[in-house]
């Protein structure tokens, strides 16, 4: 069984990594992309049994900082 | 007088802040990651900068999961004194001891440079070496200093004056020019700038003297 976790800065909070990319990709010509955000993607391989309860537990203590991260999870 | 000075994997600053504590007159003990104890009758935690556990994750994160830090989450919530420089201020904050979080400098470049400092309130036990509004000379040495808190929390810091130091000219992007918070109880500071860089005549500034000497000065037996 597998989970994948994507954390990404909440809004509002400054990304300065997907700024720099948003600047990087307009110098390159790229002059349609408006916004860029970056996050990390986490896969898990997980024990048969293992529920998505149990990736929303893992998030909350380790995988993301509530404070400043958004997680969501796909279970498959 | 005892403290004590969590070493991580990856911390390069506990030699430093042993030193910074036992030149005020400390007795030191070094308390590695994978003790679940605090040494016993310790007067204060520090834990110190560097790059724990590689800043994998995030900075502080697999630090603050440590047994040792619940072992220091546990010495703050008894009311216990603690420190964090840099890194550890990171840790505390993933501990949740102290509120907000420090996100990657709004420049993106590592800075590593002496900068101004403001004392923003002399009423804690490690600021009352000096006066409300001072400004000292403290290094910094960050790739995620930029302090953030939302809202309510910002408000609260400001309301209970817990914001201990302010950056004359904010180098990394921190709200409101944060430098340095403290607990509830202003018991425990967490601050990016490294007071015990700043601690010796060796060092090029003694300016971060003073919150060691406060500290002694306090829990000093009477």
């Amino acid at each position: 069984m597998k989970a994948r976790v994507h954390v990404m800065l909440k809004n509002g909070v400054l990304d300065p990594q997907g700024e720099a990319v948003r600047h990087a990709l307009g110098a390159m010509g790229f002059d349609k992309v408006e916004g860029v955000r970056q996050g990390k993607v986490i896969d898990l391989d997980l024990a048969a049994g293992a529920t998505e309860a149990d990736v929303t537990e893992m998030c909350e203590k380790l995988l993301a900082n509530t404070v400043i991260e958004s997680y969501s999870i796909e279970m498959n | 007088m005892k403290a004590a000075v969590v070493v991580f994997p990856g911390s390069n600053c506990d030699r430093d802040l042993a030193v910074a504590f036992e030149q005020a007159g400390f007795d030191v003990s070094m308390v590695w990651h994978k003790d679940s104890v605090l040494p016993e009758g310790i007067d204060i935690v520090g834990v110190p900068g560097g790059f724990s556990y590689g800043d994998y994750l995030r900075c502080g994160a697999i630090a603050a999961q440590s047994p040792i830090c619940q072992a220091v989450v546990e010495h703050a919530n008894r009311g216990g004194y603690a420190m964090g420089v840099c890194n550890g201020f990171q840790i505390l904050t993933e501990t949740g001891v102290l509120p907000g979080a420090l996100l990657r400098n709004a420049g993106l470049k590592y800075i590593c440079r002496t900068v101004d400092l403001q004392v923003a309130t002399a009423d804690s036990v490690f600021t009352q070496g000096y006066a409300k509004g001072d400004v000292i000379g403290i290094p910094i040495a960050h790739h995620d200093g930029n302090y953030f808190a939302d809202a309510d929390t910002l408000a609260a810091l400001k309301d209970q004056d817990r914001i201990a130091f302010t950056y004359g000219d904010n180098p990394n992007g921190s709200v409101d020019d944060i430098a340095g918070i403290l607990s509830e109880n202003r018991r425990v500071l967490g601050m990016m700038p490294h007071p015990e860089r700043a601690a010796d005549d060796g060092h090029g500034g003694t300016d971060g003297t003073a919150v060691f000497r406060a500290l002694a000065g306090i829990l000093a037996p009477a």
